[in-house]
């Protein structure tokens, strides 16, 4: 596998995301965590920092840090350290933040997804509990700033990649698949507008073979298409610097969607000094086996395993499966459709043309999709039956979206899409049209295959579209025979 | 006022609160006589806020409690809280400048607990600043009845320190301005005072008492303890005060509490005393030393065995504790920068100059080079050679007292090297570093230890004796003492001149 060049550079790209994760309370207080509440309101005394609090670990957000390692093939760290990691910041209560620094609870694992057809595996450097500040608000007030503590002590998971992937496209891919995984398993809402799933990227280009260039982090993508400009705009950025007989410095950048731009905040001379030390008021977090057992049996089927499934019991392809299982929903809709009507592939066809197409110009997810999944099979049903044409489905399926009616049957009734399939009523029509293309007939003769379709073509067009394109030809080719 | 009220100050807390249960003096007019003295005595510097309004509202809640029948251990006795405990009915200051007015929307635990159990808070209690000093000398509070920050004197002699940090906790009790009060020992902030003070103050396995509520200073460290006349009045109180707090402290153990006054009687006939070569070296002033065996004579008298123990890295203890400490000080004092509560500077151009002044202003000497010896030993490049070595080191330091119990039940040696000294006589911050080395091996390694009064030395000041124990032991610590003051009457001797 060679990596793609661009301008004789070779693109390395490595992740930190931070997932918020979906814990009714904070990690270390009892706090709600809600987003959108007034500022303030939902910080208690903990998550302020007042004199005297201490945190308190909260069991639900360990499970979800289980849960992200079970379901990348991660190590589990049976015992794993909180640490502080100190700066000053008016968002930052307590004047530190509890994070995990040297021993991770999720340690390695990789995530694997397919880039186009070609299947593509990212591994993990580690995934570690943090908590994440509050904000600071610089509009709402004149010459000053206001401090909203709501999201302080929110839990997080920091998810860090090794710099495997090699184009802006690999990238964005592995973030879509990483969101599928929490969001598949349960542990983050997805949100990316609301900042529970934000993507840092670390970028560098270097000749092919070289030692790995010098990088730049773009913090705070929150959003694919942002991810996608961004990182691009970097790669060109950092690769005419160099042209240009400049060095890359290290430094974190922001990128701004009005512009297309990044922009570089702090460079490495910047560096805080955080003074990390093992955080004294809690003890080394410790996850039993039985613990992780507990979560294992509670997990539901990871999406890569119901691909597995898909391909072995549907006899799906693979990219098939793949594509298939985005989401629970999407799966499920799948296997409803493939269980009922027996068309597995047929069905796998639909949702990813057009099911799949309305989806995306509508913007909507699966579960609100206007043709459900019984429909859908029994459109299917049809088809494989005989009963109509993929082009009289087409038609049935389009009547469906629009509300116009619910009921296959009733559709194709109204429609008069019938396929014709009474071969007395056909070989008429096939007569007729032998003894109206006299020409063709003998072109065909002569061996002009190009002919002979001519001659299905004016079939169909004198059956409306309702005769079986099989039987035409079975029965076209018996008459000129 | 009945008759007994003359006399409520000098009686225990234990006899205290049986005249309360059996209504020979009510809870209102025993909290009455106490804030009439701790206002009489103000110039002891003990206390720093009273509010006789929740004192008297407490008591009353007391007394209609003991009408009942139902009283606990402790209803109606009224206790002090040093004034690094946080409640929602006094302000708390932590001895510091950066909290001035600062008033806690919750109790601390230990406040809670002892309230449960009875107890009616006369108030808060002078000490050094977040905890840090060795003579209470570094409080940035003025005490009531003052404008400005004053010195906590030794009941003993005015002239001299109480120690610290709990120093106004010490002056507290030995003054009689309360029956017991709270305390907190990070280095030997219970144990250094009661002996510099002549009472009893027990620091009981880290991870007994919730620290939920008590400001922090080293968070490994820190562990709240009575501080009363006798063991036995320690023993009530260390009753209420401990138990499992595991919904607000991590490190709270899931150790059920135990009723120390249960084992105070026991006989002590073969109880192994181990005594440490290395806390009677070069350092151990003579009078300390003559007292100290005495008081170890004493024992012998009683039944025990004195068996020679090592506890080789001693002296390790002081660089060990003065790097950790202020490490963990240095992280756990951030959250005092002016934008949420306490102390904010006036002007400022920007917020890192907001920053700076606050702390500049807020903060005082000692806690500043703390701050700073904290910062430096965790900073890139310094880390394993100051932070990491000396958690090594402590780890070892724990371990010899494993090796130590294998031959001993109880060890015992002095609390300090000497007695207490001048107010001012220390102006080197080491030199009372150098102070702490004998309570500081006993706190790095979580074990418990009690300092009870021993005899008198040089200027017929207080001497105390330290004893320490395996961890859970507290129960030991507190019966061993308790049997020397049945035998002896140190713990009943008191300061002259200081009757109301």
């Amino acid at each position: 596998m060679t990596a793609k060049l661009i301008h004789g550079y070779e693109v390395v790209i490595g992740f930190e995301t931070h997932a918020q994760l979906a814990t009714q309370s904070k990690i270390f207080s009892r706090a709600a965590t809600a987003f959108g509440a007034e500022p303030n309101t939902q910080a208690c005394a903990v998550d302020m920092a007042l004199p005297g609090t201490l945190p308190v670990m909260n069991k639900k957000a360990v499970e979800c840090a289980i849960k992200l390692g079970l379901a990348l093939g991660s190590k589990i760290a049976p015992r794993s350290i909180f640490a502080r990691k100190n700066y000053f910041y008016p968002d930052l209560p307590k004047g530190y933040q509890i994070s995990q620094f040297e021993i991770p609870v999720v340690q390695g694992g990789e995530v694997s997804f397919f880039l186009g057809e070609e299947k593509k595996t990212v591994r993990l450097e580690r995934a570690h509990l943090e908590e994440d500040a509050g904000k600071s608000l610089h509009e709402d007030f004149i010459g000053q700033s206001g401090i909203d503590l709501n999201r302080a002590g929110t839990p997080l998971l920091e998810i860090v990649t090794q710099p495997d992937m090699r184009s802006t496209e690999e990238a964005v891919a592995y973030a879509r698949e990483l969101h599928k995984v929490v969001t598949w398993i349960g542990i983050c809402d997805g949100n990316m507008q609301e900042g529970s799933f934000r993507c840092d990227a670390n970028v560098s280009v270097r000749k092919p073979g070289g030692p790995l260039g010098t990088r730049r982090e773009i913090k705070n993508l929150n959003s694919f298409k942002n991810m996608q400009q961004a990182i691009d705009y970097e790669i060109r950025w950092q690769i005419e610097e160099i042209e240009d007989g400049r060095s890359i410095q290290q430094a974190t950048v922001l990128f701004n969607p009005d512009t297309g731009e990044t922009r570089a905040m702090r460079t490495k001379e910047d560096a805080a000094d955080y003074r990390y030390f093992p955080d004294p008021d809690l003890p080394p977090l410790v996850v039993a086996q039985s613990w992780v057992d507990e979560v294992r049996a509670g997990m539901p089927e990871l999406p890569r395993q119901r691909a597995a499934r898909f391909v072995a019991d549907y006899g799906l392809p693979e990219y098939d499966a793949t594509t298939l299982t985005q989401s629970q929903d999407m799966a499920s809709y799948f296997e409803a459709v493939a269980q009922a009507c027996g068309q597995a592939k047929l069905a796998s066809n639909w949702i990813m043309g057009e099911i799949s197409r309305r989806l995306n110009t509508e913007e909507i997810g699966i579960a609100d999709a206007k043709v459900g999944s019984a429909q859908l099979a029994q459109l299917i049903a049809r088809i494989s039956d005989g009963t109509i044409s993929n082009n009289a489905a087409r038609q049935v399926f389009e009547a469906l979206w629009a509300g116009e009616a619910d009921n296959v049957d009733a559709v194709i009734e109204a429609k008069g899409l019938k396929q014709m399939n009474d071969s007395g009523a056909l070989e008429a029509i096939i007569d007729e049209v032998i003894a109206a293309n006299p020409g063709n007939v003998e072109q065909y003769r002569a061996g002009k295959d190009k002919a002979f379709n001519a001659l299905v073509g004016q079939v169909m067009k004198a059956s409306k579209g309702k005769a079986n394109p099989g039987q035409v030809n079975d029965l076209l080719k018996a008459k000129l025979a | 006022m009945t008759s007994h009220s003359t006399d409520l100050h000098d009686l225990s807390v234990t006899a205290l609160a049986e005249q309360l249960r059996t209504r020979q003096v009510s809870a209102v007019e025993t909290a009455q006589h106490f804030l009439d003295r701790a206002k009489a005595q103000h110039t002891l510097g003990a206390y720093v806020a009273l509010n006789e309004e929740a004192t008297l509202a407490q008591a009353r809640a007391a007394d209609a409690q003991l009408a009942t029948g139902n009283a606990g251990t402790l209803t109606g006795v009224p206790i002090a809280h040093k004034d690094i405990f946080v409640t929602r009915d006094f302000p708390t200051t932590a001895g510091s400048k950066m909290l001035a007015g600062y008033r806690s929307p919750f109790d601390a635990t230990v406040v809670t607990r002892l309230a449960e159990a009875g107890a009616v808070t006369l108030g808060k209690l002078n000490c050094d600043e977040f905890a840090m000093g060795s003579a209470n000398e570094n409080s940035a509070v003025a005490p009531i009845g003052f404008d400005a920050p004053a010195p906590v004197r030794n009941p003993w002699d005015l002239s001299r320190v109480p120690g610290g940090s709990s120093g106004g906790s010490a002056v507290a009790v030995a003054a009689r301005l309360a029956p017991a009060v709270t305390g907190t020992d990070t280095g030997g902030s219970i144990r250094q005072p009661a002996s510099f003070c002549g009472i009893t103050g027990i620091k009981p396995t880290y991870g007994r008492a919730s620290r939920y509520g008590m400001i922090a200073f080293a968070s490994s460290l820190d562990q709240a303890g009575p501080m009363a006349r006798s063991a036995e009045d320690c023993a009530l109180l260390l009753s209420a005060m401990c138990g499992p707090d595991l919904d607000r402290d991590s490190t709270s153990l899931d150790r059920p509490v135990e009723n120390f006054g249960a084992t105070l009687n026991n006989d002590i006939a073969g109880l192994r005393i181990g005594v440490p070569a290395e806390f009677f070296g070069d350092g151990l002033s003579a009078d300390v030393r003559a007292a100290v065996d005495a008081a170890l004579q004493e024992y012998v008298k009683l039944g025990a065995k004195l068996v020679p123990i090592e506890l080789p890295r001693t002296e390790l203890s002081i660089p060990v504790y003065y790097i950790l400490a202020p490490a963990e000080a240095s992280s756990n004092l951030s959250r005092f920068d002016g934008v949420k509560f306490g102390h904010r500077a006036k002007g400022y151009t920007d917020l890192v100059d907001m920053y700076k002044k606050t702390r500049a202003e807020g903060f005082g000497d000692e806690v500043k080079r703390r701050i700073m010896i904290g910062a430096y030993v965790l900073s890139e490049g310094y880390y394993d050679a100051y932070y990491l070595q000396a958690q090594k080191i402590r780890r070892m330091i724990a371990d010899d007292f494993q090796a130590a119990f294998q031959h001993c039940d109880v060890i015992a040696g002095p609390a300090a090297p000497t007695v207490a000294w001048q107010l001012g006589a220390k102006s080197d911050p080491l030199a009372n570093y150098l102070a702490d080395i004998y309570t500081l091996p006993a706190s790095l390694a979580g074990l418990p230890g009690l300092s009870l009064p021993a005899g008198f030395g040089a200027g017929g000041m207080p001497v105390g004796l330290q004893l320490i124990g395996n961890y859970f032991r507290e129960g030991h610590l507190l019966n061993a003492a308790h049997r020397f003051q049945q035998a002896t009457d140190f713990h009943l001797r008191q300061p002259a001149g200081l009757a109301l």
